[in-house]
């Protein structure tokens, strides 16, 4: 038996800091958070569940009433839509994992152990990318067999899914600043859908941009995920070529618009979550 | 001998309760000191400042020779937390939630399982190792949960009310745990609502009320303060009260204690099993009907009744039966 007076090894040796600590502590967070997709399976049924729904319901009740103009066919104007909408919605898991995480005993152990404080927040926006991978596997193939497809190169493709995993990446970090400061999960469903329905709807993800006009037209031009959208349809090909180009500027550099979001996003609510974080596991 | 816990002048408010009220304490290196004290008495808060989960509003604390408001993830590095509620995940098994700890603390990874089997081992946890710590009982969780604390050997350990909600078998095996860990030579902070549990484990008592220590002392001195044991009488008709009153008084050491209803009286005595004979004799030559009479080892409700002069009631001025054992009070 070990005595507990026994001087640990690992415990003298200097441990790297910043952000080497919070990425390594992070991935071992983040497996904890995937086994317990292995052991919950049920959870993940519903997370690919609902894409498909999504892009049937989409496809076959509005795919009549709605019409893009033009030579591509709603479906094929609608997919990249769906995409965009159904990652920015996956930030939800982040937010009610986090606020789970925070009501569980674990949480104090975490917190008595030297590790980064922000190994929680990235442990947890990193395993729901898993999620979101694979409802956009889930909703291409379903796409696919409805109609949709991608017109453009293997490699664009590649970037159009990088593109809206890097964006929902983002949000996941909104959305686990909002876990960490409402008292229950059940909060959280509702204050993710009072933001990102909004976001999604006043968009050109489910209707074209020409659609809108005035002040609304100009949010959604600016809005991002209207540039998420926009730039998936260029990397997928989904672009009619008979309809002219958008003239607003996000529009017109939807993939660099996307990605100065990203970067703001990220500057903000890291520090913000991790500060939070702190708060948050100090006040019980 | 070095200190390796020192807290001193620890404050704390919620609002406008003060859960820590100017807290000193020290716990030598190698001993035991338990917090003795009802809910809300400010035990946790405590562990909670000492083990850098809360800041504290004032005072200052030295654990294992590192500072806890200038560096806390060095104390951290030292220590080993087991709490209230077993900080177990629950999806994750035995053998996995120990790996993450170890590799948490910075462990390789083979250091981290080797070092996770090795203590699923020596918490008698080695057939239950691979199953999802969900399914486990709850004397399994805290055993585990104190694996968790003990995963990088530190030199100091703090347990947050051990065997609170157990049932009694998984609580007199905690206690092995813990007597093992003390004998090996780990320096113990540990709190309880149960003299008892203080009695059987720690070498000094510190005992504490609305966030301050009132008494310190081993076990026996403390009961010695209280009285020692207690003998009492359950009347059958409250009309006896004085007549028994009369014989308590024959044996008692000091004041005899009336509950409200007025049918069970207190006291403490000398000689514990000479006095409980005394009184049968009485009670039986005068023909008085008990429903019940026995003798007891003073309660933390004892001890605090002598110590403070109030029971261990809350800000309320609710009173708590003189029987409970773990009387409820609220912060």
């Amino acid at each position: 038996m070990t005595s507990p007076t026994t001087p640990a090894g690992p415990l003298e040796q200097a441990r790297p800091n910043g952000v080497v600590r919070a990425l390594t502590d992070g991935w071992v967070v983040a497996k904890r958070n995937l086994i317990k997709i292995k052991r919950v399976p049920e959870v993940l049924v519903f997370v690919l569940i609902s894409p498909i729904m999504f892009v049937l319901l989409f496809a076959f009740v509005f795919g009549g009433a709605i019409d893009p103009g033009g030579e591509v066919a709603y479906r094929e104007f609608l997919i990249a839509g769906i995409f965009a909408q159904t990652v920015v919605f996956g930030a939800t898991f982040t937010g009610a994992g986090l606020a789970e995480d925070m009501q569980k005993g674990i949480i104090d152990r975490f917190r008595s152990l030297p590790m980064s404080p922000a190994a929680v927040l990235v442990g947890r926006t990193t395993s729901d990318v898993v999620y979101n991978v694979l409802s956009l596997i889930i909703m291409a193939l379903t796409g696919l067999a409805v109609g949709w497809r991608i017109r453009e190169g293997v490699v664009d493709a590649i970037l159009g899914f990088g593109l809206l995993l890097l964006f929902a990446y983002a949000v996941s970090w909104v959305m686990a600043w909002v876990g960490l400061m409402v008292p229950s999960v059940e909060v959280i469903n509702n204050a993710s859908f009072i933001v990102i329905m909004p976001l999604t709807f006043v968009s050109n993800a489910f209707v074209p941009l020409e659609s809108f006009s005035g002040f609304l037209r100009t949010l959604v031009e600016w809005n991002p995920v209207s540039a998420l959208t926009q730039a998936s349809r260029e990397l997928f090909g989904n672009i009619d070529p008979s309809i002219p180009a958008p003239e607003a500027w996000p529009q017109q550099n939807a993939e660099l618009y996307t990605l100065i979001w990203v970067a703001i996003i990220l500057a903000v609510f890291v520090p913000l979550s991790v500060r939070q974080y702190r708060l948050s596991a100090g006040k019980a | 001998m070095t200190d390796m816990i020192r807290a001193t002048g620890l404050v704390k408010r919620y609002k406008d309760v003060e859960a820590l009220a100017g807290l000193d304490l020290d716990v030598p290196e190698g001993k035991v000191l338990a917090l003795l004290g009802p809910n809300g008495a400010g035990k946790t808060t405590a562990v909670r400042v000492l083990t850098t989960l809360l800041k504290p509003d004032a005072g200052s604390a030295v654990v294992a020779g590192v500072d806890v408001l200038a560096d806390p993830d060095g104390v951290r590095s030292r220590i080993g937390l087991s709490g209230q509620y077993a900080a177990v995940d629950e999806h994750l098994t035995g053998f996995e939630n120990l790996e993450m700890v170890g590799r948490l603390y910075g462990m390789s990874r083979t250091a981290a399982r080797a070092r996770a089997r090795e203590l699923l081992e020596r918490f008698a946890l080695s057939d239950a190792g691979d199953r999802p710590s969900k399914t486990y009982s709850g004397g399994m969780r805290r055993r585990l949960d104190l694996a968790g604390a003990l995963v990088a050997a530190p030199p100091v350990l703090v347990l947050d009310e051990p065997t609170t909600g157990l049932d009694p078998r998984s609580r007199v095996q905690m206690w092995d745990v813990i007597r093992e860990l003390v004998s090996s030579g780990a320096t113990l902070l540990l709190t309880t609502q149960y003299l008892e549990e203080a009695d059987r484990l720690a070498d000094d008592i510190l005992v504490i009320d609305h966030g301050r220590a009132i008494a310190r002392g081993t076990a026996d001195e403390l009961k010695a303060q209280t009285g020692g044991e207690r003998v009492e009488v359950v009347l059958a008709h409250p009309a006896d009260r004085d007549r028994v009153q009369r014989l308590l008084a024959e044996v008692a050491t000091g004041e005899i204690g009336l509950a409200e209803n007025g049918r069970e009286l207190t006291a403490a005595v000398d000689g514990g099993v000479g006095a409980l004979r005394r009184l049968l004799e009485g009670v039986e030559r005068e023909r008085i009907e008990v429903l019940d009479v026995g003798l007891r080892r003073p309660t933390l409700d004892d001890v605090f009744l002598t110590l403070t002069g109030h029971a261990t009631e809350d800000a309320t001025g609710a009173s708590t039966p003189a029987d409970a054992p773990t009387p409820e009070v609220t912060r």
